[in-house]
């Protein structure tokens, strides 16, 4: 291969590269347009900001799952553990009465703690993470329900749990730009993420294990620590998405939170990442993660029943998919 | 002289321009035992995957049963009832004998709906037992002994009705009495008028079952000779040929007392090595001859951690390591270069700066976390200006590199660590000839900047140029060593690579 046709190709390459990146947020935009159009009510402030807010959960949970996919891998658990990580929260903050920031602190852990269990049963182990997943799925979710004694734990008591979610420390700043904290904890969740991913060495070493595990094992690379750390990020982030949702209802629901999973992957997908790994980023993981509130929020403004709204995800989940092979195969 | 059953003439392959077989030629007589030898690369695969279909020749014609044919793919070749006993199992281990046997054409009842077991077991017994095979029909194949495996798939192919059955390292995997069997079955279809093209490198064996061998070499028909005629002496020179690439061997004498520096004792791994020791020495290029599947790469991965070991020892510097995985291996200093760049060695999608410091990643952070890039990238066009990598940026996929470029890049990982021992597995495998100079350069470069290397190579030339010393291995063992002195020649490496212990 001589020199100037490897140019041409890298060029070729980086343009295709960034037109995936383009697609994907033309895509949100074609979306908000119709819907703006369709119905009167869609481009509100408050509207807008209602959507925001919807993806603040499944948006933090897909920032978190991306980690994992990266690596070619999945964590089925997530929806669950975020369950468990809200139980544990209000136990420690309406049970035993611990001020607010312990709790979160013990709702992170157990997050993050779930996350270290599925990746050591993973990587040392050597179940597959599919598998080690549903395990973990089933056993946050048994937990959930055994620790609450399957009943809501209320933060009544604590105003300021509320606050988290709800309140807004941009519009008291900024009178009238009332922007919900949960929207303001999406968005640095997914700056840090994204840092985590481009600009330091788990970042890294997630792209490396995505891209060809062996060679990066042969490499000298503790892959098996390596893996155990990954989960146990996409953990933490579950707990940061456990607090939410906990904050938002001001209530641990023992029972919510099964099948988020799965919403959380699709807004991974969307967005661009490959399920065999290796390729992804974080920004594809938000706008994928807001081309599904705004989906489901346009459709219900345009009173499309739910059960079909579903279907219409499912569809653009295909879509998403499609697009991206179509797109490789030409590449 | 019997009848042909099949013949190949002026087969002309090639692969991207490179030819695989320059006009050659080979036959098979009715009833006859035919070996095709020759050392890796020789073509011998390439020939046998145009007579199955696998590939399409661009010159040439074949001949069966007198009439000329065209076998566009495998399916044909079956048809006409050529088949293949593959070296790797083709065999689905949890079906039974007799539903593996007749896969893709099992007996049906009522109407073609139901599956007929019970005679599909029935016509399995018959089989079975005209071959002499005390097999039941509806055992599962993974119960069966990897001989007995083997025999299945024999029968699999004489139920297709075979004329001609072309075995592949036929007796690589098993023991001598098995192999006794295997021999039983061959002289019964020799009977039966089958022909058989017999691919081994075990010389002992040719001897004993074959009626005549075809010799190949770099792609080029050598000659055909009647066994009895031959001695194994003379199969392996013609093997190895005359036109040989001499060096100037008397600078490749490395002297004996310089320090140690890996010494390894007794490595063994179940059914794949079998007490291995040697020792390499301070700016020493150790080469490592053998066939394919001879444990050379199995060393390696073993001394790199990669792949535990039932027993034995490892000094490094004259002190006992514990390498329990790559990452300590690395510790302790080595480096390994992996036979298949594509699956172990490269992350193709994947930048050059991200490939050429991935064994270094920790020593590019700042608080042993964030990535400092710009050391990185510094390093790294270092990296690609040392070894001249064709690359447009260290930015590029490493995907889009040509292979012997992908090859520095990896190289240069293991550079970049600077380990005091490397093992290069197959180093200029796959790559042209202008990178392969310089790859040489390197090695020899490195030695003498005191790095010890161990080089395991399947091109005899390759090992003759660069070592200083040479071992060679034969199914698990160490079978010879040999300084690389004007003594040291290709023959006597065959010789050793051929020599199967009882």
């Amino acid at each position: 291969m001589n020199k100037t046709t490897v140019v041409e190709q890298k060029s070729h390459f980086a343009i295709k590269s960034g037109l995936q990146q383009l697609l994907v947020f033309g895509s949100l935009i074609l979306l908000v347009i119709f819907f703006s159009i369709a119905s009167d009510n869609f481009f509100h402030f408050s509207n807008l900001i209602g959507i925001l807010l919807s993806t603040a959960v499944i948006g933090v949970l897909a920032l978190g799952s991306t980690f994992v996919i990266i690596t070619g891998g999945i964590d089925l658990s997530v929806g669950t553990v975020m369950t468990l990580s809200a139980v544990m929260t209000g136990v420690f903050i309406t049970i035993w009465g611990l001020p607010i920031p312990i709790g979160i602190i013990g709702g992170l852990l157990t997050g993050a703690l779930c996350g270290f269990l599925s990746g050591f049963t993973i990587a040392r182990l050597g179940i597959p993470p599919f598998i080690a997943t549903l395990a973990m799925m089933m056993i946050a979710k048994g937990l959930a329900l055994v620790i609450s004694g399957a009943k809501p734990i209320y933060f009544t008591d604590n105003e300021a749990f509320m606050e988290i979610s709800l309140g807004s420390v941009l519009g008291d700043l900024i009178p009238g730009f009332d922007i919900p904290n949960a929207v303001l904890i999406f968005f640095i969740v997914a700056i840090l993420g994204s840092i985590l991913l481009s600009r330091t060495i788990v970042g890294r070493y997630n792209f490396a294990i995505g891209s060809n595990e062996e060679a990066t094992r042969l490499s000298g690379i503790n892959v098996r620590n390596w893996k155990i750390v990954i989960y146990t990020i996409t953990g933490v982030f579950t707990g940061i998405a456990g607090i939410l949702m906990a904050s938002r209802l001001n209530t641990a629901h023992p029972s919510l939170g099964a099948g988020y999973e799965l919403e959380a992957i699709a807004a991974v997908i969307i967005g661009g990442t490959s399920l065999s790994g290796g390729k992804g980023t974080i920004l594809g993981t938000v706008i994928g993660a807001l081309i599904m509130s705004v989906l489901t929020n346009g459709l219900r403004i345009m009173s499309v029943p739910q059960e079909w709204q579903t279907v219409v995800v499912g569809f653009v989940i295909l879509l998403a998919v499609y697009a991206d092979i179509l797109r490789r195969r030409k590449a | 002289m019997s009848e042909s059953l099949v013949q190949m003439e002026g087969i002309v392959k090639s692969f991207a321009g490179v030819h695989a077989l320059k006009d050659c030629r080979f036959d098979l007589r009715l009833g006859e035992v035919h070996a095709l030898v020759g050392e890796n690369g020789a073509g011998k695969s390439t020939m046998m995957k145009v007579l199955t279909g696998v590939y399409q020749m661009d010159e040439g014609r074949i001949l069966y049963q007198g009439e000329e044919v065209r076998i566009p793919d495998t399916r044909a070749a079956q048809k006409k009832g050529i088949s293949m006993i593959h070296q790797e199992m083709n065999l689905a281990a949890d079906l039974t004998v007799a539903q593996n046997i007749f896969i893709g054409k099992e007996p049906r009842k009522a109407l073609k709906l139901f599956l007929d077991e019970k005679e599909m077991n029935r016509q399995t017994s018959i089989l079975l037992r005209q071959m002499n095979l005390d097999i039941d029909p509806t055992t599962l194949v993974s119960k069966l002994t990897v001989a007995k495996q083997q025999m299945v798939e024999i029968i699999k192919a004489i139920s297709y009705d075979s004329q001609v059955l072309i075995m592949d390292e036929p007796t690589a995997a098993l023991s001598d009495a098995e192999i006794e069997e295997l021999f039983k079955i061959i002289v019964q279809l020799r009977a039966k008028g089958v022909g058989i093209v017999y691919i081994s490198h075990r010389m002992a064996e040719l001897k004993r079952i074959t009626d005549r061998i075809t010799v190949m070499r770099d792609g080029s028909y050598i000659d055909t000779v009647a066994t009895a005629d031959t001695s194994i002496d003379k199969i392996i020179s013609m093997m190895v040929g005359r036109e040989l690439f001499q060096s100037d061997k008397t600078n490749r004498l490395k002297d004996e007392t310089s320090e140690s520096m890996l010494e390894v004792r007794n490595l063994n791994r179940r059914n794949v090595l079998h007490n291995v020791s040697f020792t390499l020495r301070k700016g020493e290029i150790l080469g490592v001859a053998g066939l394919v599947g001879a444990g050379r790469t199995e060393v390696a991965r073993a001394i790199f951690g990669a792949d535990p070991l039932d027993s034995g020892e490892i000094y490094v510097h004259g002190r006992k390591a514990r390498i329990n995985g790559p990452h300590q291996a690395v510790k302790h200093g080595i480096g390994y270069l992996s036979e298949d760049r594509k699956h172990f060695g490269c992350l193709l999608e994947m930048d050059v700066s991200t490939n050429a410091t991935l064994a270094t990643t920790g020593r590019f952070t700042r608080a042993g976390f964030w990535m400092n890039e710009k050391r990185m990238n510094e390093v790294s066009t270092q990296i690609v200006e040392e070894l001249k990598v064709k690359t447009p940026s260290i930015k590029q996929k490493l995907k889009f590199l040509s292979g012997g470029n992908q090859q520095k890049v990896i190289i240069g990982k293991w550079l970049t660590r600077d380990c005091d021992i490397l093992i290069f597995d197959e180093p200029t495998r796959g790559i042209d000839i202008g990178a392969k100079s310089e790859i040489y350069k390197l090695l020899e470069n490195l030695a003498a900047a005191g790095k010890s290397i161990i080089m395991i190579s399947s091109e005899l030339p390759e090992i003759l140029r660069l070592s200083h010393r040479i071992i060679v291995m034969c199914e698990g063992r160490i079978t010879g060593e040999l300084m690389n002195d004007h003594l040291a020649t290709q023959e006597q490496i065959m010789t050793y690579a051929t020599d199967r212990i009882g």
